[in-house]
C-alpha cells in the first residue's frame, strides 16, 4: 500500500471545540486515483492536511511509502505532490519560474531543474504562457500550472484537493484529461471533491465520508449498484385526472420504488430501467404525455442517501 | 535611459548565473563530502543544502528583479537624513538653533545610528511584509513549507536572507555618510571581525524580529505595527544619541535597555565610531546573542504557529 491512513483523528480547540475527524481508516494501492467524496466540512481538507504534513492528527497514523508523516515531515514530503484548494502560486515569479523553483527547493541541478520545468510546461500546453505572472492567468490555466508544479518533482502520491472547485467546465474537462494523464506516470492520486460526476469518471475507487467518518468504500460502479443508485423518471402530463390509482398501480410493481403525483404530472423511482419504460409511455398516454426525462443511476442518490439534504454550512 | 536598464538587468542576470554556478558546486562538493557517510544521512544533509539553497535562490531572483526599488527603499532614509543634518543645517549659520543642538560631531554620532536604522527597516522589510502577505489571502507560503526540509528551516533562510538584505543596507550608509555632510564622516573600523560580528548578529537579530512580526502580526494591521512600534523602538533605539548621554534621565537610560535596538546602534558604534563613548563589547555582544536567541524563538513559535494547524 502507498498510502495507510488509520484510526486518523483530528479535534481542533480553538474557539469551540470541533471533531473534524473520527477515526478515518483508508488504503490506496499503487497507481490508482482516490476519490475522497463528501459535503463542505466531511473532514475531506483535514484529511488531505493531516497526509500531507500541514496539519497534525489527534490520534492515528497516515504513512505514505511506510514514512509516517508526522514523525518524518521533511522525508515524507519528498514524495507527496499537493494542489490546494486555493491558488497558491508564487505571485512574484512567472510560470516557467514557479517550476524551475520548486524543483530547486526539491534538490534538482540548475540544468535538471531548467529541463524538467520546459518538459512539465510542453506537458500542461503552457510553453505560451511561460513568462506570465500568477494574476494574469485564467482559473484553468492557474490550475494547470498547480498540477505541473505538484508532480515536477516526481512525487510518489499527489494530493488535489478540489481541483475543479470555480473552473468553468472546458477548464474542468482539461483539468480532468491532465489527472488521467497522470496514470501513466504511475503516479497514485488522492483527490476530493463534491461534483459527483468528477468522483464517477476519474475515481478507480472512492470513499463517501461525512462527519470525520468513511460511510461507504468502493468502486463507483460498487457504490451504485449496492447503495441503492435509482433511476428517476419525471412525467409532464397534461391531464392530471385519475393519476393517483396510476401512482397506486406503478408502486404495486416489483421494480418500482416509488411513484409520486408531482404538480407537473408524475414522478417514478425505479431500482431498474429494464422493461419499466413501455409500460410507463403506455400508461401516461391516456394522460397526454408531454415530456418524459430521465436521470440515471448516479452517484448523487448514493451520496444523498448516506449523507442527507440537509444544506451545510 | 532603457539601454541603462536593460544593462543593469543582464548584468545582475549574469552575477545570478555566476552565484548559481557557484552554489551548485557547493552542494555538489558538500554532497561529495558527506557520502562518506551512510547514504541515508549523506541523502539527509545534502537535500537539506540544495533546499535551502533553493529558497534562498528564489529570494534572489525576486530581489534582482528589484533591486533598483530596493536601494531606494534602503537609500532614501539615511540620505535624506544625512543631508538635512549634516548638509543643510550646519550651513544655515550659528543663527540657527538646530545646527548648534546637534554639534559638530552629530555626523558622527549619526552614522552607526543610521545604520542601525537601516539594518533594522530592512529586516522588517525583508521578512514580516513578504511573510504577512504570504500568510494572508494567497498562502503563498504552503508551497514553500511543502519544500523537504523541517520547517524551521523555511524560516531559518527568510532571516538570514533577510539578514544579507540588511547588511547591504548598513554598508550603503558608509560612502553616504563620507560624501554628503558638510564635513566628512569616515568610518574608523579597528577591529575587523567585531565589525562583521556585530553587523552579522544585528542583521540576524533584524530578521527574528521581522519572523516575530510578521508570524504573529494580523496581516491586516501590519501597517498599525510599523507606527506603534517600529517608529517608537527606532527614535528611543540610541539611534540619534549615545546610550552613555542618557545619564540625566536615568529611567530612560535604564527603561531603554530592553529595547534591542539600543545594542545593535551601540555596538555599530563600538565598531565604526570608537572614539563616541560606548557600551562595553562584551556587553553589547551578550545583548545581542540574548535578543537573537529570544525573538527567533518566538519567532519561530509563531511561524509553527501559522503553518501547522
Amino acid at each position: 500500500m502507498i498510502v495507510e491512513i488509520e484510526k486518523l483523528t483530528k479535534v481542533y480547540l480553538a474557539k469551540q471545540r470541533v471533531v473534524a475527524l473520527e477515526g478515518i481508516d483508508l488504503e490506496l494501492k499503487q497507481g490508482e486515483i482516490f476519490g475522497l467524496l463528501g459535503p463542505n466540512g466531511a473532514g475531506k481538507t483535514t484529511t488531505i492536511s493531516i497526509a500531507t504534513t500541514r496539519a497534525l492528527p489527534t490520534s492515528g497514523r497516515v504513512r505514505i511509502k511506510g514514512i509516517d508523516v508526522v514523525k518524518h515531515p521533511a522525508h515524507a514530503r519528498r514524495m507527496i505532490g499537493v494542489v490546494p484548494q486555493f491558488n497558491t502560486l508564487d505571485r512574484s515569479l512567472t510560470v516557467f519560474e514557479n517550476l524551475y523553483f520548486h524543483c530547486r527547493y526539491f534538490g534538482f541541478s540548475h540544468a535538471h531543474a531548467k529541463s524538467r520545468s520546459l518538459e512539465l510546461l510542453t506537458q500542461f500546453m503552457l510553453s505560451e504562457r511561460r513568462d506570465a505572472y500568477p494574476p494574469q492567468l485564467s482559473g484553468g490555466l492557474a490550475q494547470r500550472v498547480q498540477i505541473a508544479r505538484a508532480i515536477a518533482h516526481r512525487p510518489t502520491v499527489l494530493f488535489l484537493d478540489e481541483p475543479s472547485a470555480g473552473l468553468d467546465p472546458q477548464s474542468r474537462m482539461a483539468m480532468w484529461s491532465a489527472v488521467e494523464g497522470l496514470r501513466t506516470e504511475g503516479i497514485t492520486v488522492l483527490l476530493t471533491t463534491h461534483y459527483m460526476e468528477e468522483a464517477d469518471s476519474l475515481s478507480d475507487r472512492l470513499a463517501i465520508i461525512d462527519y470525520g467518518r468513511v460511510l461507504a468504500l468502493g468502486s463507483p460502479e460498487k457504490l451504485k449498484a449496492t447503495l441503492g443508485a435509482h433511476t428517476i423518471f419525471d412525467l409532464k402530463l397534461r391531464s392530471r385526472d385519475g393519476l393517483e390509482p396510476l401512482a397506486v398501480k406503478l408502486r404495486a410493481r416489483r421494480d418500482v420504488t416509488s411513484a409520486d403525483v408531482t404538480p407537473g404530472g408524475l414522478r417514478v423511482i425505479a431500482a431498474s430501467s429494464e422493461g419499466l419504460l413501455p409500460d410507463l409511455v403506455q400508461a401516461a398516454a391516456g394522460h397526454g404525455l408531454r415530456d418524459l426525462q430521465i436521470t440515471e443511476p448516479s452517484l448523487e442518490t448514493v451520496f444523498i442517501e448516506l449523507t442527507g439534504r440537509d444544506l451545510r454550512e | 535611459m532603457n539601454s541603462f536598464r536593460m544593462k543593469i538587468g543582464k548584468s545582475l542576470k549574469e552575477l545570478l548565473d555566476m552565484f548559481l554556478r557557484d552554489l551548485e558546486a557547493l552542494t555538489r562538493d558538500l554532497d561529495h563530502r558527506i557520502s562518506g557517510n551512510p547514504e541515508s544521512i549523506s541523502l539527509e544533509a545534502g537535500i537539506f543544502f540544495k533546499a535551502f539553497g533553493g529558497l534562498f535562490l528564489r529570494d534572489l531572483r525576486v530581489l534582482t528583479r528589484e533591486f533598483l526599488p530596493f536601494v531606494a527603499r534602503v537609500g532614501m532614509q539615511p540620505l535624506l537624513f544625512l543631508f538635512v543634518f549634516t548638509f543643510i543645517l550646519p550651513r544655515m549659520g550659528n543663527g540657527n538653533p538646530m545646527a548648534v543642538a546637534g554639534g559638530v560631531d552629530f555626523g558622527t554620532i549619526l552614522l552607526p545610528g543610521l545604520m542601525a536604522v537601516a539594518i533594522m527597516f530592512s529586516g522588517i522589510a525583508g521578512v514580516a511584509l513578504p511573510l504577512s502577505s504570504e500568510f494572508g489571502i494567497t498562502r503563498e507560503i504552503d508551497d514553500r513549507v511543502m519544500c523537504p526540509v523541517p520547517l524551521w528551516a523555511v524560516a531559518l533562510e527568510k532571516v538570514c536572507f533577510s539578514a544579507m538584505q540588511s547588511i547591504i543596507a548598513a554598508l550603503l550608509v558608509i560612502p553616504m555618510a563620507r560624501y554628503i555632510p558638510a564635513v566628512p564622516v569616515r568610518a574608523e573600523v579597528h577591529h575587523w571581525f567585531l565589525f562583521a560580528l556585530v553587523l552579522v548578529l544585528a542583521s540576524l537579530l533584524a530578521g527574528s524580529l521581522g519572523l516575530v512580526i510578521g508570524s504573529t502580526v494580523n496581516p491586516k494591521q501590519i501597517g498599525l505595527v510599523f507606527s506603534i512600534i517600529v517608529v517608537p523602538i527606532t527614535f528611543l533605539g540610541c539611534v540619534y544619541y549615545p546610550w552613555a548621554w542618557l545619564d540625566k534621565i536615568s529611567w530612560l537610560k535604564y527603561g531603554v535597555l530592553f529595547n534591542p535596538i539600543v545594542y545593535i546602534s551601540e555596538g555599530l558604534r563600538a565598531a565604526v565610531t570608537p572614539s563616541i563613548e560606548h557600551m562595553p563589547w562584551w556587553a553589547i555582544m551578550v545583548a545581542l546573542f540574548f535578543f537573537t536567541a529570544a525573538l527567533g524563538r518566538w519567532g519561530l513559535k509563531g511561524f509553527l504557529g501559522r503553518v501547522l494547524s
